[in-house]
């Protein structure tokens, strides 16, 4: 996955836990608390969602490297190149 | 009940499978027009359901819907339905009145359904527990369409469930009822909902007692009376009635609806699922001496009957006992349009027969095609409305397994 694929299926999984919100004009440098309403249950949810859709298992101790859309890009982006290599190796 | 105040019903919100009005609700009750439509739910295959059409999305946001529970949603759109309908502007309502608002909301069963999906999830992930949802618990709290509801109307009074199976829905009025008596709140949303179609469980367990209905044609499945009857079908919905000590209601000018007259609950005390006529009898009885009317002063009863075989027998058997010798009541029966309701039932039944009082008209029990003669009782009204001319007060009657008896009367009010 690529940079732009990382952020897309992240803003998707976000369009899920938050069906309400408009995500067009989401700053990927600010934190997305700031931006759209999001509760510490909808983390949980971005989180479950990411193991679900993705394989990715975040541990607590990382959940402060998904504050901002970038911060998502960042820590994601090892983890999905090893997921992927992962299904492709199934 | 003396020095104790009376108790009006000012507005009613419902979803129900042939209505999400009490106006449409009506209007099919009296048309004949049922809800039971096929329906189709995991392991169990194709069965049969009623099914509410109500727009969650009028009074909720998505992302509620995502979060909350069938059974918060169903509430939610019966509890704000039901202050519309009283006159009451939830958005003008002080702190003050929100914090003495109680909601008491009667369920047969709740958490099935979240649970199921739950395990559902985990199953197809080699019950890999990091799947299992945050949510589970909030969901699946025996308070959770109370409180779902008083988050979405920021209601801060008290507010829980009633746990009465398929009694509940009179169970979440009397219980408002009561508290308004007591002075614990001062204006109560009390009635029943049922999220029950979407658990698999239910559908089954029934099928396993022999006691669940299947007809060719989905409309004609629940019938109640009728010597083919085969058992229930379920259906979900949900009413709640807006309650207020009925001086209050007058003085602010609130269209009452009807009075509460008077209640009874007992247990059975004698098996886990099967009804018993002697003690539903002394529930009707007590019902209509709080009341303070006798037998032949009841214009319509509102049957509970499942169409099961066993429990129409022994609530016809305990009608009998009862109004043998009452030429004026008229019984008739709700679950033949939409299956059994569950934990809404009783509210559901209750509010399709209120509009009574106002046009004194009585409506059927449909699908009674070949009476089964132990079902005979005095003018049972089959397939078409009566015209009575006037109805002074109606018994509503609820039952459930463990042998939870209920009895409502309610009556009409000058002005």
């Amino acid at each position: 996955m690529n940079r732009e694929e990382i952020e897309n299926a992240v803003k998707d999984i976000i369009q899920t836990v938050a069906p309400d919100e408009d995500l067009s004009n989401l700053r990927p440098d600010l934190k997305l608390r700031e931006q759209i309403e999001l509760d510490s249950m909808d983390f949980l949810d971005i989180v479950m969602e990411l193991r679900k859709r993705h394989g990715v298992h975040v541990p607590e101790a990382d959940y402060k490297e998904l504050a901002t859309l970038d911060g998502c890009v960042a820590y994601l982006t090892p983890l999905l190149a090893k997921a992927g290599a992962k299904v492709a190796a199934r | 009940m003396p020095d104790l105040p009376r108790i009006a019903i000012t507005g009613v919100g419902l979803t129900s499978p042939n209505g999400d009005s009490l106006p449409e609700f009506r209007r099919n009750l009296l048309g004949g027009v049922s809800g039971v439509v096929p329906w189709e739910i995991r392991h169990v295959g194709k069965t049969l359901a009623g099914v509410c059409r109500f727009d969650p999305l009028r009074h909720q946001k998505k992302k509620e819907l995502r979060r909350g529970t069938r059974a918060g949603s169903i509430g939610i759109y019966c509890a704000r339905e039901a202050l519309l309908d009283a006159g009451i502007d939830l958005a003008s309502m002080s702190p003050a009145l929100r914090a003495r608002t109680g909601v008491y909301v009667g369920t047969t069963e709740h958490g099935n359904v979240e649970t199921e999906n739950e395990i559902h999830e985990v199953a197809g992930r080699g019950f890999d527990l990091s799947f299992w949802s945050h949510h589970h618990n909030p969901r699946t709290v025996a308070n959770n369409p109370a409180g779902e509801i008083t988050l979405n109307l920021g209601i801060t009074g008290p507010a829980y469930c009633v746990g009465a199976a398929c009694a509940a829905g009179n169970l979440g009025i009397i219980h408002g009822a009561q508290m308004l008596q007591l002075g614990e709140v001062d204006l109560a949303i009390g009635g029943g909902v049922s999220e029950s179609i979407h658990t698999f469980g239910i559908f089954a367990s029934f099928r396993a007692e022999g006691a669940l209905a299947w007809h060719e044609d989905p409309a004609k499945a629940s019938r109640p009376f009728d010597r083919g009857r085969n058992g229930i079908v379920v259906a979900e919905g949900g009413c709640l009635v807006v309650l207020e000590r009925l001086e209050e209601a007058r003085a602010r000018g609130a269209r009452i609806l009807a009075e509460i007259a008077g209640w009874s609950v007992n247990s059975d005390a004698s098996d886990f699922v099967l009804p018993l006529a002697e003690r539903q009898n002394e529930c009707i009885r007590g019902a209509l001496s709080r009341a303070g009317i006798s037998p032949g002063e009841v214009d319509i009863v509102s049957s509970h009957a499942t169409a099961t075989p066993a429990g129409d027998e022994q609530e016809c058997q305990a009608l009998r006992e009862v109004f043998s010798d009452s030429a004026r009541t008229h019984v008739n029966n709700t679950k033949s349009f939409i299956g059994h309701a569950m934990g809404a039932a009783g509210a559901l039944e209750l509010a399709g027969n209120l509009p009574s009082f106002a046009d004194g008209l009585v409506h059927p029990t449909i699908n009674v095609d070949d009476l089964d003669p132990a079902c005979e009782v005095r003018n049972l009204v089959i397939a078409r409305p009566r015209e009575l001319g006037r109805v002074d007060s109606i018994l509503n009657l609820s039952f459930g397994m463990l042998g939870i008896n209920s009895a409502l009367v309610v009556r009409r009010t000058a002005g």
